[in-house]
């Protein structure tokens, strides 16, 4: 998923402040501060994780974006990014309520329970889909809380929260999404990239 | 005693007021280098070692021919690579290897100066072994680290000299010493104090130390480092040497046996006043208070890199309090790592071959000196 860091790198600006909640092993704020910015931060749960960021050199804190993130002060980051992880949270809204306090600016990216594939793969076998970007069973999938692409929209119209820029990815191919295309845009995407702010 | 004959030591020349009001100048600071100082000299590590350390943190102890503390993290290749860093440890004031301390000889009465010795600080220890920056001519030092007081000791370098470090790695170590350290340490000097060889201090006049509280004070503060289950794991229920219970009191339990077996080699090589002093600084520190009850306003003069290191098993002083401090790094947008290791080794974790900590300390410190200092690509 080289192209998502490429497209989050490019809504972020130069030099700017900027937090990766669920960072995993680095990768993308590796690629971040290689090619964006050196105030890279990172939080992740997993030790193993951690330690492979800490390896790196990469400033990453060993905590749960669902009670660690309080410690951070109101904007105390320019971009707070949340990368396929939203759907991984118990309390997936407390925690977008979280990064639009800390950071300016929010990027989510999710994986996109509305692509075809899903729903085909529901609607012809009738169990749960595993796809390549879904790769879990319903019985082990770190996954809690699937939602697609407009069920994120609708969500932010919701909460009024402003979405700046989104976009669709498949198969590498970026595309925006707005009103007029979000029901083909929902069909056809495997990632959505949200830019929003409160 | 110690042959103080093979020890390196600085003349403190410059007059150091300490916390408790009382001035002190003209003092040895005794400590020890591994690897070389590169022309550049940026790449200096200060080590601080924990309460019943000294400045032989790798390699052989010269005076007591044992293993440095902190062998298994400092020397060619290792965590601290001495083939990259040039390692610098000191004794600290208050010490008896070779610093000025309860055991240093008053040249006026040709005896130890004993509970006459003021009582010293963290902030004490740390200002006195900024000297060794003077000393060795280096502008900044690439990193401070260190366990348990030693942790307390990098907080508050980092706090007094904000710019003198790149990287800051305090391990498993708080800001505050908490009630059951406290209660802990006070154990131990009653222990010392219990002892009538103890005689006020000044047993230096004696034949006899205060070996039997000394010793008891060491074992009660070794089960501390240790965790229960490592505890558990190592020595069970296991007999020493016997099949049987022998319905006495002597050593019945291997668990006796090896916290006898501590507490015996320690009075050979530890002062017993030192033990007092040390521990009473350390009881003192409280960095949040300095600051008003505000750890944030400790480091925000600083640009340093903070890595704080915790581990699963150290009750004594465990992950809450260390996040404590990441807590307050983050208040103040400060560039702070921080992960828990897993071990079940206590809070002696930080002494031992816990592979996770030493790969990740070693790969953190390379990677950052190359981040920071080399040319890249």
């Amino acid at each position: 998923m080289k192209k998502e860091y490429k497209i989050i790198s490019e809504l972020i600006e130069e030099k700017s402040r900027t937090l990766d909640v669920g960072c995993g092993n680095g990768d993308l704020m590796k690629y971040l501060f290689e090619n964006k910015t050196k105030h890279i931060r990172g939080l992740e749960i997993s030790k193993k994780s951690v330690q492979n960021c800490l390896s790196k050199g990469l400033p990453v804190i060993e905590g749960n974006a669902e009670n660690d993130l309080k410690q951070f002060p109101n904007h105390s980051f320019d971009y707070v990014i949340l990368s396929q992880t939203l759907q991984a949270f118990l309390n997936p809204e407390k925690v977008i309520t979280e990064l639009l306090r800390i950071g300016k600016k929010a990027i989510v990216t999710i994986p996109n329970f509305g692509h075809w594939k899903v729903r085909l793969e529901l609607l012809i076998k009738g169990t749960m889909p595993v796809t390549e970007n879904l790769p879990n069973e319903w019985y082990n999938t770190p996954n809690l809380h699937m939602c697609t692409i407009k069920d994120f929209f609708n969500f932010c119209e919701k909460r009024n929260i402003k979405v700046f820029k989104s976009f669709a990815l498949n198969k590498e191919k970026i595309s925006i999404i707005n009103r007029s295309n979000l029901k083909f845009k929902n069909l056809i995407s495997e990632l959505g990239i949200f830019l929003i702010e409160n | 005693m110690n042959d103080l004959s093979k020890i390196k030591n600085i003349i403190v020349k410059n007059p150091l007021k300490l916390d408790c009001g009382k001035e002190i100048s003209n003092f040895p600071l005794a400590y020890e280098t591994y690897g070389k100082l590169n022309e550049k000299k940026d790449n200096a590590i200060l080590v601080f070692h924990a309460l019943s350390g000294d400045q032989y943190a790798s390699g052989i102890n010269p005076v007591t021919n044992k293993e440095g503390w902190w062998n298994c993290a400092i020397g060619p290749g290792k965590s601290l690579d001495t083939d990259k860093f040039f390692v610098i440890c000191a004794n600290v004031i208050g010490g008896c290897m070779g610093s000025y301390g309860p055991s240093t000889i008053d040249p006026n009465t040709n005896k130890s100066i004993g509970t006459n010795f003021p009582v010293i600080t963290i902030n004490d220890m740390v200002n006195a072994q900024y000297n060794l920056l003077d000393f060795f001519k280096i502008e900044k030092l690439f990193a401070v680290t260190g366990g348990s007081m030693g942790g307390m000791q990098v907080l508050q370098f980092i706090s007094n000299f904000p710019n003198k470090v790149q990287v800051a790695v305090p391990i498993a170590c708080t800001a505050s010493h908490s009630a059951q350290n406290i209660a802990l340490n006070e154990l131990g000097r009653q222990a010392i104090m219990a002892d009538t060889n103890w005689k006020n201090g000044l047993y230096g006049e004696n034949e006899n130390n205060p070996d039997k509280g000394l010793a008891i004070a060491r074992m009660a503060a070794h089960i501390t480092y240790l965790s229960k289950v490592g505890l558990q794991e190592k020595f069970g229920r296991k007999l020493q040497e016997k099949d049987k219970l022998k319905f006495s009191f002597d050593a019945d339990f291997q668990i006796e046996s090896y916290l006898r077996h501590q507490g015996s080699v320690f009075v050979d090589r530890f002062d017993a006043n030192s033990y007092l002093y040390i521990t009473r600084a350390m009881d003192y520190f409280d960095l949040t208070k300095q600051f008003d009850g505000n750890l944030s306003k400790a480091f925000e003069k600083s640009k340093t890199k903070f890595f704080v290191i915790s581990f699963t098993s150290d009750w004594l002083y465990p992950t809450s309090e260390n996040r404590d401090i990441v807590i307050a790094l983050n208040a103040i947008g400060a560039d702070v790592g921080f992960v828990e290791i897993e071990s079940d080794k206590g809070h002696d974790s930080f002494l031992l071959d816990v592979p996770d900590f030493l790969n990740t300390l070693k790969n953190y410190m390379d990677s950052t000196y190359s981040h920071l200092n080399e040319k890249r690509i």
